[in-house]
């Protein structure tokens, strides 16, 4: 049986590992590669490397960070921040990213989902979504980091995401990032229902029962936690512990 | 010295990362002296079926491959490791390396997701040594949208997704196949590459 898998998210800038509080209020707390061994250790089943700074030296430094974590942790790796291009793409995959994670560069130019699929294998491309609710009772999608509202739908958007050939998609609620409230259970749902590629499950969570909720209550194949692992509130193997409790299929660390 | 075959598909760092990190030594390559004179062959690949059969065709590394497998060990990983079988139906029907019977066909599975993504728990059908000294309840990270189908007797170890999946196939002899990426499975995939390593005479 499939496990339901838990991603520790590192944001990263400049090199070093940042958590701000619905995008804002930044502050650095430590070196990603050893963020990545830790989790690694505990029992994480795949990492994330968002790259906050998105300028050109930025991009350097982070593919450094991914080169020494692919020699030293042997699971899954994903980049994101700043890709915009197939060339980026590749750069990244070779710097040892198993995968890639885009969101505003999609949303700008989502032929780029179909050709990066297309070139290395839909199993690599990661669409992050950022989305909030509207006054209309649905969901709308934003980018640039929660900053910009595209007025477009987000059912209407994983569907076209999922056909472009997106392997899996990372949804963030910004009604939930950074509340410690629990994951978006009913945008979950939403989003779950309208594709059947793995959705991983993003932004709220900020206890132990947030996970076992996600996974009872949504069809999410993971979830995505960053600030409540870096402050050791709780470590990954508490919450894969606290899962097998509830009889929720997970690997053992 | 192992060969890690170098066909110009996927991501084979992480295979020569992971024998790094475990001191066994190893090369990319694509020289077919190499590939002959190496004491195991290790065959990665992502990527689709035809497109790879035509690389390692054009190439003229299927003889060799087909050759040295039965000389020596040899792990085909995840595309690798469908390419051991006589064909597969991917975009086309496509002969394959014919090194185990059987075919590759896709997971068709309503109600769960396509491609197979994830870590799943590795259930042994028939012991080998590869899996020397893993855990009963040993999970492992699979990324695939195709499934060998084949004979019980070439499954050492499947998963269950809807269906049965082969996880681990094996000709019986040297060849070993594994559907997963044991460079990316954490220690229970190390271990399952320093089995592999231990079979070098």
């Amino acid at each position: 049986m499939l496990a339901k898998r838990i991603i520790p998210c590192l944001d990263v800038r400049n090199g070093k590992v940042v958590k701000g509080v619905k995008f804002e209020g930044i502050k650095d707390v430590g070196d990603p590669v050893k963020y990545a061994e830790e989790y690694n250790k505990q029992g994480a089943d795949e990492l994330v490397f968002y790259d906050i700074t998105a300028s050109h030296e930025g991009r350097g430094v982070i593919l450094d960070v991914v080169r020494e974590t692919a020699r030293k942790v042997f699971v899954p790796l994903t980049v994101g921040g700043g890709i915009s291009t197939i060339e980026d793409f590749r750069e990244t995959l070779r710097a040892g990213a198993d995968k890639v994670s885009i969101n505003s560069s999609a949303v700008k130019n989502p032929s780029l989902i179909k050709e990066a699929s297309d070139i290395f294998g839909s199993q690599c491309v990661v669409v992050g979504i950022d989305a909030k609710r509207n006054a209309e009772g649905r969901f709308s999608v934003y980018i640039n980091g929660g900053r910009i509202d595209m007025k477009l739908d987000l059912i209407e958007w994983v569907k076209k995401v999922e056909e472009l050939g997106a392997g899996e998609i990372c949804l963030n609620s910004i009604d939930t990032d950074g509340t410690k409230e629990g994951f978006d259970i009913e945008m979950l749902n939403a989003v779950c229902e309208a594709v059947k590629i793995p959705v991983i499950a993003s932004g709220g969570c900020g206890k132990l029962e947030d996970f076992s909720e996600v996974f009872e209550k949504t069809k999410a194949s993971a979830a995505l936690a960053a600030s409540m692992f870096h402050f050791k509130e709780v470590t990954v193997a508490e919450v894969k512990e606290h899962l097998k409790k509830k009889n929720i299929p997970v690997r053992e660390g | 010295m192992i060969a890690i075959i170098d066909y110009g598909a996927g991501n084979i760092f992480s295979v020569k990362n992971a024998l790094d990190y475990l001191g066994l030594e190893s090369k990319l390559t694509s020289d077919k002296q190499e590939i002959r004179n190496a004491d195991a062959l290790i065959l990665p690949g992502v990527g689709a079926f035809p497109s790879a059969m035509k690389m390692l065709n054009d190439s003229g590394l299927t003889e060799i491959i087909k050759t040295e497998a039965v000389n020596k060990p040899f792990l085909g990983i995840c595309l690798g490791m469908q390419l051991m079988f006589e064909k597969g139906y991917e975009i086309e029907e496509c002969a394959g390396l014919g090194l185990i019977s059987g075919s590759v066909e896709r997971i068709v599975e309503q109600d769960l997701s396509v491609p197979h993504m994830g870590w799943n728990m590795l259930e042994v059908l028939n012991d080998c040594e590869l899996l020397n000294g893993l855990d009963a309840e040993s999970y492992v990270y699979f990324v695939h949208s195709y499934k060998a189908v084949c004979d019980d007797k070439n499954i050492s170890a499947f998963c269950e997704y809807g269906s049965r999946i082969p996880a681990l196939a094996y000709d019986g002899k040297m060849a070993y196949g594994a559907q997963f990426h044991p460079e990316k499975s954490g220690d229970t995939g190390l271990r399952i590459l320093r089995n592999f390593g231990g079979l070098i005479k």
